[in-house]
């Protein structure tokens, strides 16, 4: 398995206790109007998300991420870093 | 084309669904009369003011009313100008005089609202490679101050000691960083650890604000806030406060030791690009600010009418955030905007005015009641509340 594989596979575990109405996931799937998450929630799952991989993912990077895959991809690059 | 306006209908039809079914506009509400700290008139019926921030009771004193009304005719009904430009009078650099004689430190910045003092100060300190590290219930001025900046933001879980320390573990060592706290969080009226919260900052070399706004002049033997209170006096770098609470005028400031500060006055875009406080309001201020440091009984009394307050909400059944009372706010959780709107209507009517709020203001997306003592309401007057509580909680079924 890839490290994004890897990678993706362990976001989609920390989306799983958010994702109340069992939305099928891709790379594609947003945040906000796929998942239909309000900012609390968000914020919540970022806070999951920065200490599953031991990164941050300051505000102003969390304005530019809108889909599963961004996400994957930030944190890829944050793990090399 | 698309009107500008369009992205507000979903809230336009909110309201105007609210509005229907009877209640008063919760954003509507005139004071057509004060009468003293504790008392107004609104729509024909005298209220108590439960919901006003007034803690220590100043806006009545007759020394600061009378500071302002001789500013008033000595130096006008205002300035035309920034601090920077004509804006400065004497009574200006009074109000800092005091505000260092209040916090003990070597500076002190006074802005035209506390807004300002914390979107100024964050946005101009915390600059590009640089890191604002803020609690996640912070108030909007200081969130609104990093998206004014151009520092990296972090945020932690709310009063989270241990979530603090992991996110600043992960910053790099050699970046400036600002750790902003506040002492009273004013939705639901905890306070924070700051003891600890400090010394972890301090551990990973972050410099250190702490926004007052909801503690001046009833925490701490000097009345600073919640910092002195805990043993921290010298050991935060910026605190943030302003004159619109306990000193009963309008204003924001921040004090400092820092031998650099006095260069913000050069630099900080909301502190030069805009007119500077009126001499009546800077007068009042410093005169309010003095008689602050000496308000023990007002302090004690204040003390006691929170834990009247607190005290008999719980006892009547009401669900409250802190088993205990932390600070001079009081707030009651309800459980949806139909109950928090109706009840606050209810309590109008009964001629008591508290606060209503719902998210994105409040945190969890809770809705409550807020309400906030002062120093001046009487034993009576918190007695005469809790029956009203207790009428209007029975009546939308929030007690039994």
């Amino acid at each position: 398995m890839t490290d994004r594989a890897a990678i993706t596979e362990a976001v989609a575990a920390q989306i799983e206790p958010f994702n109340k109405k069992g939305i099928a996931l891709t790379d594609a799937t947003t945040f906000q109007h796929d998942l239909e998450w309000d900012s609390l929630t968000v914020m919540d799952f970022v806070a999951a998300i920065e200490d599953e991989f031991d990164i941050l993912i300051t505000m102003n990077m969390q304005a530019e991420i809108e889909t599963i895959g961004q996400l994957v991809d930030a944190v890829v690059k944050l793990k090399s870093e | 084309m698309t009107d500008l306006f369009s992205k507000f209908d979903a809230l336009i039809a909110e309201k105007a669904a609210l509005m229907a079914t009877g209640v008063r506009d919760p954003i509507g509400i005139v004071m057509d009369e004060v009468k003293s700290p504790t008392e107004a008139v609104i729509k024909g019926k005298d209220t108590i003011l439960l919901g006003t921030y007034n803690y220590m009771g100043m806006t009545f004193d007759p020394d600061v009313i009378r500071a302002g009304k001789e500013a008033l005719d000595s130096y006008g009904s205002g300035t035309n100008g920034s601090r920077c430009l004509n804006g400065t009078f004497r009574d200006h650099i009074d109000a800092e005089e005091a505000l260092k004689e209040f916090y003990g430190t070597s500076h002190a910045m006074v802005f035209s609202t506390g807004y300002q003092a914390n979107l100024g100060f964050v946005s101009t300190i915390a600059g590009k490679g640089d890191y604002v590290i803020l609690d996640a219930d912070s108030h909007a001025s200081i969130y609104d101050g990093c998206f004014l900046g151009n520092a990296e933001i972090v945020r932690f879980r709310h009063n989270s000691v241990e979530d603090l320390d992991k996110r600043l573990g992960r910053l790099p060592a050699e970046a400036a960083k600002l750790v902003v706290l506040e002492g009273v969080y004013s939705m639901l009226g905890d306070i924070a650890p700051l003891d600890k919260m400090v010394a972890v900052a301090k551990k990973h070399g972050a410099q250190v604000l702490v926004d007052e706004a909801h503690s001046m002049g009833f925490y701490g033997p000097n009345g600073r806030g919640v910092y002195e209170a805990q043993g921290l006096d010298g050991e935060v770098d910026f605190v943030v406060g302003t004159f619109s609470k306990s000193v009963g005028t309008v204003g924001g400031f921040v004090v400092s030791n820092h031998p650099s500060f006095e260069i913000l006055r050069l630099v900080c875009r909301p502190y030069v690009f805009t007119a500077s406080l009126p001499p009546s309001v800077v007068a009042t201020a410093a005169t309010s600010i003095r008689k602050l440091m000496h308000a023990h009984n007002k302090r004690a009394h204040l003390w006691e009418n929170v834990k009247q307050l607190h005290g008999g909400l719980k006892a009547l059944g009401f669900r409250l955030p802190t088993d205990t009372p932390e600070s001079a706010i009081v707030t009651v959780l309800l459980d949806d905007q139909d109950q928090a709107v109706t009840m606050w209507d209810k309590m109008i009517e009964l001629g008591v005015y508290v606060n209503m709020a719902r998210p994105p203001a409040t945190p969890a997306g809770t809705f409550l009641l807020r309400c906030s003592l002062c120093a001046e309401h009487t034993r009576e007057q918190i007695e005469t509340v809790l029956g009203r509580f207790a009428e209007a909680g029975r009546a939308v079924g929030a007690i039994a």
